[in-house]
């Protein structure tokens, strides 16, 4: 699904992508985990093109999303994304929010993509809220829409921004459930976190980056109880 | 963190001031200047009807003519600044250029001096009745500032926005008509108002073309009747009036619309 082929990234001086190469697989789940400034949100944002590369390749799909040739809206049309900070629409409603791109980018009929819209919104736990502003959520329940957002599209790939770094601790539970739904419904998914019970728990593989670069990639039960590398033993005893 | 913040106030501040809440409860300022300019103006006419009385109804088609411009030119002002603002934060250099030239050029230049430029440029070129030409030179020197606005409105919205409605497959100008402009319309408000206001003050300066506006009915009746220094009272007296009546309004107006469904 996902082909990241040697990529490089520099803000400035700092190197924020050092020759990074990582592939996902269809319907598989990879957990990205390290230390900020390790580049790890970096990388998620450059497989949809949000961020540029300075060198390599990344292919989704076969699309070489980097190259100038390519239509990036119609890649992003199969790629959802969820950010940290949620990034609702504010002047929408919660339903106008699911319904904004469907409508203008898929051009679905109002109703096709309200009636779609309302059946995510049941699935993410929150149909009431359809009339609602974000501004009258918590940030739970806007995290929540924000994921239905994405899937409002019909994406192949979702991709999550420390989906939960953001919320307050209550709250983490419910977003981390409707992205064990959506794993469990055979997703494919890339999410960078901080929650080592989620990763354990729903990863197929676990990547751990650090100074730009992958250091360690392994299914979660050999990395969090062997990990081959001390740097990841050295994170891994400052987070455990 | 994380909850969806209030969109930033933007100053831009060369109008009178439009009154904060808190000012108004402090010491009402806009009342005593408001209503004393109401009660100058009726004790006046009350009075001494000669001249006052006289004055009053002498200028009436003034304030319309006055109000005409001023809101012609505002709508206008808010087309050229929308694109002009547009314009300043396009990749292209070519656009860029020409907005930015735009606006140092026309900000560099006294409003004053703008009106009769553009009215003799315009009289060249083709011939429109004068109170064209002067909507047409308010609305592009206020276009220049309007721009500034709306730069710094579609600015201060977060790129998370944008970065959300290109993530759900939106081109840039998708993302820009369906999520940003109408959220930097609301932060942007205030300070149209603020313009607006500042408008309505500097359309006095067409006055100087034959155009019939509060300033020029008030020239014309003290010139017959030479009662220069009663004339200009009533003059400002209105102006005061009619500035402080719009602040107020555009003040309650951004209350219902600034402080709509958004807030929690």
């Amino acid at each position: 699904m996902v082909e990241v082929r040697q990529i490089s990234k520099r803000f400035g001086a700092l190197r924020a992508l050092d020759r990074v190469s990582f592939e996902v697989y269809d319907g598989e789940k990879v957990v990205v985990i390290g230390p900020s400034g390790s580049g790890k949100s970096t990388l998620l944002r450059s497989i949809n093109g949000l961020e540029s590369i300075d060198a390599g390749q990344i292919l989704v799909d076969g699309v070489n999303i980097h190259d100038p040739a390519t239509d990036i809206n119609k890649v992003r049309e199969e790629v959802g994304m969820v950010f940290q900070a949620f990034n609702l629409f504010p002047h929408k409603t919660v339903l106008e929010n699911l319904t904004l791109a469907q409508v203008v980018v898929r051009r679905r009929a109002k109703a096709e993509a309200a009636e779609r819209a309302m059946g995510l919104l049941a699935k993410v736990g929150i149909p009431e809220k359809a009339g609602a502003y974000p501004s009258q959520l918590s940030g739970g329940q806007q995290q929540r829409v924000a994921i239905a957002r994405s899937l409002a599209m019909g994406p192949k790939l979702m991709l999550f921004d420390e989906p939960t770094s953001a919320l307050d601790p209550e709250m983490i539970g419910e977003v981390l459930e409707v992205m064990r739904t959506l794993a469990r419904e055979g997703m494919t998914m890339v999410v960078v976190t901080h929650e080592m019970g989620f990763a354990r728990e729903v990863a197929d593989r676990v990547v751990f980056m650090d100074a730009g670069a992958i250091v360690e990639e392994a299914a979660p039960s050999r990395f969090f109880t062997h990990p081959t590398h001390e740097r990841t033993k050295l994170f891994l005893s400052q987070i455990l | 963190m994380g909850d969806p913040t209030e969109p930033p106030v933007i100053e831009v501040g060369d109008g009178a001031a439009i009154p904060l809440k808190r000012d108004i409860g402090l010491f009402s300022a806009w009342r005593v200047a408001f209503f004393g300019a109401i009660a100058a103006v009726t004790y006046l006419a009350i009075t001494r009807p000669d001249p006052y009385l006289r004055i009053l109804l002498f200028v009436p088609d003034g304030i319309l003519v006055t109000f005409e411009v001023t809101v012609a030119a505002i709508l206008l002002a808010l087309v050229i600044g929308l694109f002009t603002g547009l314009g300043r934060l396009a990749k292209n250099r070519l656009v860029n250029g020409v907005a930015s030239l735009y606006v140092e050029v026309i900000r560099g230049i006294p409003l004053l001096v703008q009106i009769f430029y553009i009215y003799y440029a315009l009289g060249r070129i083709v011939r429109i009745p004068d109170l064209y030409s002067a909507v047409i030179a308010m609305a592009i020197c206020y276009g220049a500032y309007m721009g500034e606005i709306f730069r710094a409105g579609i600015q201060s919205i977060p790129r998370g926005q944008t970065e959300a409605a290109r993530s759900l497959g939106m081109t840039q100008t998708q993302a820009m008509t369906h999520v940003i402009i109408p959220q930097a319309f609301r932060v942007v408000l205030p300070p149209i108002g603020n313009e607006f206001i500042a408008l309505l003050k500097d359309s006095s300066l067409v006055s100087i073309l034959a155009v019939s506006d509060l300033l020029r009915r008030g020239r014309e009746f003290a010139a017959e009747s030479f009662s220069y220094f009663e004339t200009y009272t009533v003059i400002a007296l209105i102006y005061l009036a009619l500035t402080l009546f719009f602040s107020k309004l555009i003040g309650l107006l951004e209350e219902r619309f600034g402080a709509d469904k958004r807030a929690a």
